[in-house]
């Protein structure tokens, strides 16, 4: 035990230093969050409704006369609830297997779950058709085996088909907090129930789940905004005949040139969401509650009886399957030819034929890419722990009596932290052009535009994923780490750190796959000084051609490789000297 | 750990400071000219270099997204501009960004080799750059294994041996889409093309929002689709053929390009109002219109060079399919109508 002497003058300067610097500390999730996101958001929104200085409800009044608008609304609803419900009891399974038996491939499964976050619409929709469509192979077989004159499975531009693609892009997110927080809890609980006579079923529908409740709720929200929000899904696969309010939002304010509609929309889009999350952190205030944390060692273990073995692999044939067959109809792509293997599309990859401008060379593509995506997860990371650390600690004061409005200000600011998240990101993308590209903050041309622009849809991931994990730490811990004579930071990383490190990772997983895959905020920033991977992508399909097809999958299939292999090595990161408690 | 913290605080703040605040003295680099596209501008490297060297001017290319998006930017911005030059406004918007007065009339000494057709604005506030046809692709070998024929003409595509071959993209989102759209309306008629729609809906028409995704998941020659038939472009099977894998000895697809039944597109470039260098932006358009870069063009963006004197690549010269006849429809009509056409397409065929 490391010996400590009590507080002497020399310390008390020293306490004060802390308390400085804290506030600092504070500052800058605030001041960030202001600047990049209320800002621009602000002289969008402006622009929008006041083009004259004057309130302008013409346009949007028509609209809403028309019931179409309450159309969209609607639709955009109900399609959230259902791929958020589809995909949270989808994932349970495979969080249950990830969180409480070890076997082999396991962080290839978990990788290959979180890939589809990772590429543009545009190429899995490509992929989708491929394994579905008309002439799909999943149809072609199906029409040979049962010998059918047409297609049996007719997906396209149907609602189904809209569900199905949330379900394979947010399985991931799903799964990922919900293991990640299902693995820090004991199973002692449900084993004592099922001791007293509760069958497995029971246990888990009585004690596991409400222990659950923290991470299902937070996956719940995340999903819901992100289905909620969702374009490129109900765009492409869904078709013209379909119309979320982000997508309205965007044919409103880029095709039709209707910006007060478009930023009314985006006004009722971020209000909607604010209520929501509103209503979800006040619910959350009430059962968050500290719960008992285990060691990873003694909760994981292989699987040993027969169903158990069955549960464990079933699962992960189903994400194999499920996920990773559109992923691998890609890839399988990008190598054939019209005679076969061919590895003529990674090649052209590195030429440029016509000396074009634009010509991405794949290294230096992958290394912009990294380079961003790293960038906006340390962002994202730090401010996001800095913005939960102040949240719970407020939280705290406010439940043991300290201040009536703290409580409020602290949902206020939690449900404030989600909304770029829920922001339409035409709006938002717009919002940027307008602010930042001129005086007084004119960051055009700077290369940080970037990685911010990213950072500010990723804080509100990490938030969410590391909220349950820092309000599950019993203050008791501190206290007696305190009584033991462990100063603040020492604290913070031998205590609160090794408990949130696992929900933190995923945080920072999600915000570098975010930031790599993103494609739209990138659009105000095309600088063709730092090409990234999913511009090359889409530069190849603006093109007809055989070659421009597959060097697009071949840069798809090189971006999927470059997430894997960050995926491994951000999962196996480690800060300080902590290990295993 | 104070230092530590203070110190990454520190560097984050003066990162930030740094990018914005530290621009090197003006006078000692070359006057910049930011050029606002669409994102499938391209041009090749060396001429740029050359460009340059030449004129001591660095130009800076900005793409923001598709053609509507970009001129819409370009309007909603127009109190702080967004570049100094903006090329890629076309017909079908020229209309939107006259009426918004968003350019500086320049007329370029190099108007004299441009061809007449294309030169739809006498106060020269936009310049003519390149043009091409949106026309219907079809393809070849999957009407060569079928009984059926490859279409000729608009009115194949309601007949009922097409049903479920087409795929068109949509009016409201897509310039092919509209420019299909109107192609139906100058052979119709305002009384006729929604009947035109009406019965190819019930002929089971595909619609799709942008052309990529129509041409790399629907369109039989370039993906699993199961639409032979697209709106595209007349040099599409130009481009098949320049990036095939191994050059073929035919196109694999081929252009529709009967009378009347494709719709001309003019790209122009103008001088963007509230720019500070008027002088070096009329040089850009002047380089624009430079028989250098219009030979460039065709295989950067495959349309056709407005300048008359440049010459077109090979692979133009014997793939190209020349269109005698397209739809030319006055700028001012497509921007008083455009709109009611649209939301009466939409009815019609997506509602």
């Amino acid at each position: 035990m490391t010996s400590v002497s009590p507080p002497t003058h020399g310390d008390v300067s020293s306490a004060t230093w802390r308390r400085v610097i804290l506030a600092l500390l504070l500052l800058l999730p605030a001041a960030f969050f202001v600047l990049f996101y209320i800002y621009p958001l602000g002289s969008i929104l402006r622009l929008g409704l006041l083009p004259n200085g004057r309130l302008d409800t013409g346009a949007l009044s028509e609209l809403f006369r028309s019931g179409y608008l309450l159309r969209v609304l609607w639709f955009t609803i109900w399609q959230a609830i259902v791929s958020t419900v589809l995909t949270l009891v989808l994932a349970f399974p495979g969080a249950y297997v990830l969180s409480r038996f070890r076997f082999r491939g396991k962080t290839l499964i978990r990788t290959l779950a979180t890939l589809p976050f990772v590429l543009p619409t545009v190429v899995v929709a490509a992929a989708f058709i491929a394994l579905i469509g008309p002439s799909g192979v999943i149809n072609s077989w199906l029409q040979g085996a049962l010998g059918l004159e047409s297609a049996p499975i007719q997906l396209n531009q149907t609602v189904w088909i809209i569900l199905l693609a949330h379900v394979f892009f947010n399985y991931s997110v799903a799964l990922r907090l919900l293991s990640a927080y299902w693995q820090n809890l004991p199973p002692s609980m449900s084993q004592a129930a099922q001791m007293l006579g509760a069958t497995p079923l029971r246990a888990f529908f009585e004690v596991t789940l409400p222990q659950l409740r923290p991470a299902v709720t937070a996956a719940a929200v995340l999903l819901f905004i992100f289905c909620f929000t969702s374009f490129g899904v109900i765009v492409i696969l869904g078709g013209p005949r379909f119309a979320t309010l982000e997508v309205e939002i965007y044919r409103q304010a880029l095709n039709l040139l209707n910006l007060p509609v478009a930023a009314a929309l985006s006004l009722w889009q971020i209000l909607f969401t604010f209520i929501l999350m509103w209503v979800y952190t006040r619910t959350q205030a009430q059962v968050s509650r500290p719960g008992k944390v285990g060691a990873r060692r003694t909760i994981e273990r292989p699987a040993r009886t027969p169903r158990e073995k069955a549960l464990v692999v079933g699962n992960a044939l189903a994400i194999v399957i499920l996920i990773g067959a559109p992923l691998a109809a890609l890839i399988v792509r990008s190598f054939r030819g019209e005679r076969g293997f061919t590895l003529a599309f990674y090649r052209a990859l590195f030429t440029n034929r016509e000396d074009s401008l634009f010509f991405v060379p794949p290294g230096e593509a992958v290394f912009n890419s990294v380079a961003i995506a790293l960038g906006a997860m340390v962002l994202a990371v730090g401010l996001g722990l800095i913005a939960a650390q102040a949240l719970t600690r407020w939280e705290r004061q406010a439940a043991s009596g300290v201040g009536g409005g703290l409580g409020v200000l602290t949902r206020l600011l939690d449900a404030l932290l989600m909304l770029p998240l829920a922001t339409s990101a035409v709006t938002l993308g717009l919002g940027y052009l307008i602010a930042l590209g001129r005086p007084p903050l004119n960051l055009r041309s700077s290369i940080l535009m970037l990685p911010i622009a990213h950072a500010v849809v990723a804080i509100p991931f990490v938030l969410r994923s590391v909220l349950p994990g820092f309000r599950g730490i019993h203050p008791s811990l501190h206290e007696a780490a305190a009584m033991l004579g462990a100063n603040g930071w020492r604290i913070w990383r031998e205590i609160d750190w090794p408990l949130i490190r696992r929900p933190a990772l995923v945080g920072a997983l999600f915000a570098f796959t975010i930031s790599l895959g993103e494609f739209g905020a990138t659009v105000f920033l095309a600088r063709p000084e730092t090409p990234t991977m999913p511009v090359a992508i889409y530069r190849f399909l603006g093109q007809p051609g055989a070659l421009n097809y597959g060097q697009a999958l071949a840069m798809s299939t090189l971006l999927m490789l470059v997430c894997m292999v960050a995926f491994i090595a951000i999962e196996h990161f480690r800060f300080g000297d902590e290990g295993e408690f | 750990m104070r230092k530590i913290l203070l110190t990454a605080v520190g560097l984050f703040i003066a990162s930030i400071l740094v990018s914005c605040g530290g621009t090197p003295d003006a006078a000692d680099l070359p006057p910049v000219v930011r050029l606002m596209t669409h994102d499938s501008f391209d041009i090749s490297a060396e001429l740029l270099a050359n460009f340059e060297e030449e004129t001591g001017i660095r130009i800076e290319v900005f793409k923001a997204g598709d053609g509507g998006e970009m001129l819409n930017k370009a309007i909603l911005a127009k109190d702080a501009p967004l570049a100094d030059v903006l090329f890629g406004v076309d017909n079908t918007f020229l209309s939107r960004a006259l009426e918004n007065n968003i350019f500086i009339p320049y007329r370029s000494p190099l108007l004299a080799e441009i061809r007449d057709d294309l030169e739809l604005d006498n106060e020269y506030r936009v310049t003519p750059v390149d043009y091409g046809e949106i026309c219907l692709n079809y393809d070849k070998r999957w009407f060569s294994e079928s009984p059926v024929p490859p279409p000729a003409d608009l009115s194949d595509l309601i007949d009922p041996d097409y049903t479920g071959l087409t795929v068109v993209q949509n009016a409201a989102t897509s310039t092919p889409g509209l420019g299909f759209l109107l192609t139906t309306i100058e052979a119709y008629g305002e009384d006729g093309y929604l009947d035109y729609w009406r019965q190819l809906s019930e002929n089971d028409v595909l619609v799709v929002d942008g052309w990529e995704q129509a041409y790399y998941s629907h369109f039989t020659a370039a993906s699993d689709g199961d639409r032979p038939i697209i709106v595209s472009y007349a040099s599409s099977p130009v481009a098949e053929v320049y990036f095939a894998e191994e050059p073929p000895e035919e196109a694999p697809t081929a252009a529709v390009v009967a009378d009347g039944t494709c719709f001309r597109q003019i790209e122009f470039a103008g001088i963007l109002q509230g720019t500070e260098r008027e002088t070096e932006a009329r040089q850009v358009v002047d380089f624009l219109l430079s028989r250098a870069f219009q030979e460039d063009i065709p295989l950067k963006m495959f349309v056709l060079p407005a300048n008359q004197i440049a010459e077109l690549p090979e692979v133009f010269e014997q793939y190209g399919q020349v269109v005698t006849a397209p739809v030319q429809m006055a700028p001012g009509r497509i921007a008083a109508n455009r709109e009611a056409w649209i939301q009466a397409w939409t009815e019609v065929v997506l509602r």
